[in-house]
């Protein structure tokens, strides 16, 4: 195991998702002490003391988001749970919604009374079938034994949950286009400010916070901010779900402790390459993070301190591993042909922007391409950078720019030659 | 769709007050799975129901990929060829499964048994590549994997 687990601390069963099973690990314990000796606020100060970061991709405090909610404000708050995983690379809420349902629900009621919230969500990407199922009958027993719904286990705190769930749109993961969609229309973000927890759900101040974050809550309640803080480094407490995936002998999601050594994750928890490959590169945090190469991410530690020196970003934990032999212009173009197809349209850099470096990424993959090609990739890539209401414009820029700059190389290659370096192999290479 | 309106009754319950707009995305599912597709009639219907405007219900329909206005085939193969399942074969398997219907991307065979179509990233990376019928998950497929599968629906 790659360091201290804290949300993976159970082995996996037909049951370990159960209600039955979860009370049977002290499963909403937590809860029960809170609502009868803690105030609301003392849940917050133990959120922000821990140092909890967001697992959603931009790692921003947990507490810090929380907050800005006022909790005398006398009017309804809003709390969601964001589970429209579908940045590509990413699967690792998906552990916690099969395998750790009544977690995160205990985890969402902390949350709740914390943040005086009487009705919450879980918005639940559209194509996730047993993730739902899961979520949906651990709702159900969770109502049953009387942890939703009024006066909760005889207290004056009452809360109830809704399961939103999405349509197939990836911009809905961003928070704002979440709300949106909750509100039964597009997905379309929103400027900022107001911040979410100013004006979110119908104008309601509203805390959008990953799965992952989510489910943190109880053990840092149970077990106190002091306890959550051994855990990882002093700069980046706790640890990260990782899904790694791609060319990699044991794909899976992974929970790795900050500060963990890369090269012993990679070769040795995750068993190394698959036989007879060897590492070209990987995506440290889904597809919108820049590729580091087999040498630039040996030495780092797994910390979002050791991979912003590298140029790069955990994101959110959406490894990919690639193997040497395979083609950085293919790729790339599964990349592009992504962004441009999920672009909610809205803001024109990236509406045009996505399409025209599509366009262009096709054009250099059919041999058509021209020498100046590569330069206006870069070129969109900036004009894109922090000109769109979300991140997707940028996060496109950061993928282009992230490969064009390791492997120019072949993108040369293929506009002279009119061929793929690599044969346009994305399967990877076996070494004899 | 009025024969739903019970049910829906039954989900507006769980939400707050005044949020008959959020309904628009849960009812269009439920009427999607009832009747295979929205047609004219249920748009009709909702505008009544939700006292939402008509607008709003056709730009949800238009911009999620998962509803659509039309039928399409008994089994809705959708095959993720997103980073990892392409780096997992997903373009050999679409090219197969493009050739055993005899159809492209996008398109239902003419015995109305099959809807080919690509997705972009099911969350299912761990387990490429992944093809989804109708709601399920088939993980790890293989060329082989597909041609039994291919005979189970046929059969089913």
């Amino acid at each position: 195991m790659p360091g201290t687990q804290l949300l993976m601390t159970f082995p996996v069963t037909a049951t370990s998702h159960t209600l039955a099973d979860y009370v049977a690990r002290d499963g909403y314990a937590t809860l029960r002490r809170a609502l009868a000796t803690m105030k609301p606020e003392e849940i917050t100060r133990e959120v922000t003391a821990s140092g909890l970061l967001g697992h959603g991709g931009a790692a921003f405090p947990a507490g810090r988001k929380w907050g800005v909610v006022h909790l005398n404000d006398h009017q309804p708050h809003y709390l969601c749970a964001n589970a429209d995983e579908g940045e590509p690379g990413t699967f690792k809420d998906r552990w916690i919604l099969e395998h750790a349902p009544h977690l995160l629900l205990e985890s969402m009621l902390l949350a709740s009374y914390a943040l005086q919230v009487r009705n919450a969500f879980v918005y639940i990407r559209g194509e996730f079938d047993l993730p739902y199922r899961r979520l949906a009958a651990a709702v159900e027993e969770a109502y049953a034994a009387g942890y939703f719904g009024a006066n909760i286990m005889g207290s004056e705190f009452s809360c109830d949950v809704v399961i939103y769930r999405g349509a197939g749109s990836y911009v809905c993961g961003e928070a704002s286009g979440l709300l949106s969609s909750i509100e039964g229309k597009r997905g379309y973000p929103r400027n900022r400010p107001p911040r979410l927890t100013v004006q979110g759900l119908f104008k309601r101040p509203t805390v959008v916070n990953n799965v992952e974050t989510l489910a943190n809550i109880a053990g840092i309640v149970a077990r106190g901010a002091d306890a959550y803080k051994k855990v990882g480094t002093a700069k980046c407490p706790g640890t990260q779900l990782v899904s790694i995936s791609g060319h990699i002998a044991k794909p899976g999601v992974y929970e790795v402790e900050y500060g963990y050594p890369m090269a012993k994750f990679l070769f040795e928890d995750c068993g190394g390459m698959l036989p007879g490959m060897k590492l070209k590169c990987i995506v440290p945090g889904g597809i919108s993070t820049k590729v580091l190469t087999a040498a630039e991410v040996a030495p780092l530690t797994f910390d979002h301190q050791s991979f912003a020196a590298a140029g790069s970003s955990l994101g959110s934990g959406g490894m990919i591993a690639i193997a040497e032999g395979t083609c950085m212009v293919r790729l790339l173009q599964v990349m592009l042909r992504f962004y441009h197809h999920e672009s909610c349209g809205q803001c024109t850099p990236c509406r045009e922007g996505m399409g025209w470096m599509h366009r262009i990424i096709d054009r250099i993959v059919a041999g058509q391409g021209q020498p100046e090609d590569i330069d206006s990739l870069v070129r969109i890539s900036r004009l894109q950078d922090g000109m769109t209401i979300c991140g997707m414009g940028d996060a496109a820029g950061y993928a282009t720019i992230g490969i064009l700059d390791k492997y120019r190389g072949e993108f040369e290659h293929w506009i002279r030659e009119k061929r793929s370096l690599l044969e346009g192999n994305l399967e990877g290479a076996v070494h004899a | 769709m009025k024969h739903l309106i019970p049910e829906f009754e039954k989900l507006k319950a769980r939400f707050p007050a005044g949020f008959e707009s959020s309904l628009v995305l849960p009812c269009v599912r439920r009427i999607q799975e009832d009747r295979g597709f929205v047609a004219d009639a249920d748009i009709d219907g909702l505008v009544e129901y939700l006292g939402v405007p008509r607008i709003q219900i056709e730009e949800v329909l238009s911009y999620y990929t998962q509803f659509r206005r039309a039928a399409i085939g008994r089994w809705h193969l959708q095959a993720c060829r997103n980073v990892t399942c392409s780096m997992r074969s997903a373009e050999r398997l679409i090219d197969h499964l493009s050739r055993r219907l005899g159809v492209a991307p996008g398109q239902t065979t003419p015995d109305g048994m099959f809807t080919l179509s690509t997705a972009e990233c099911l969350g299912s990376c761990g387990t490429a590549p992944v093809v989804m019928v109708n709601d399920t998950y088939h993980e790890n497929m293989s060329i082989e994997k597909l041609d039994r599968l291919l005979e189970e629906l046929k059969r089913a």
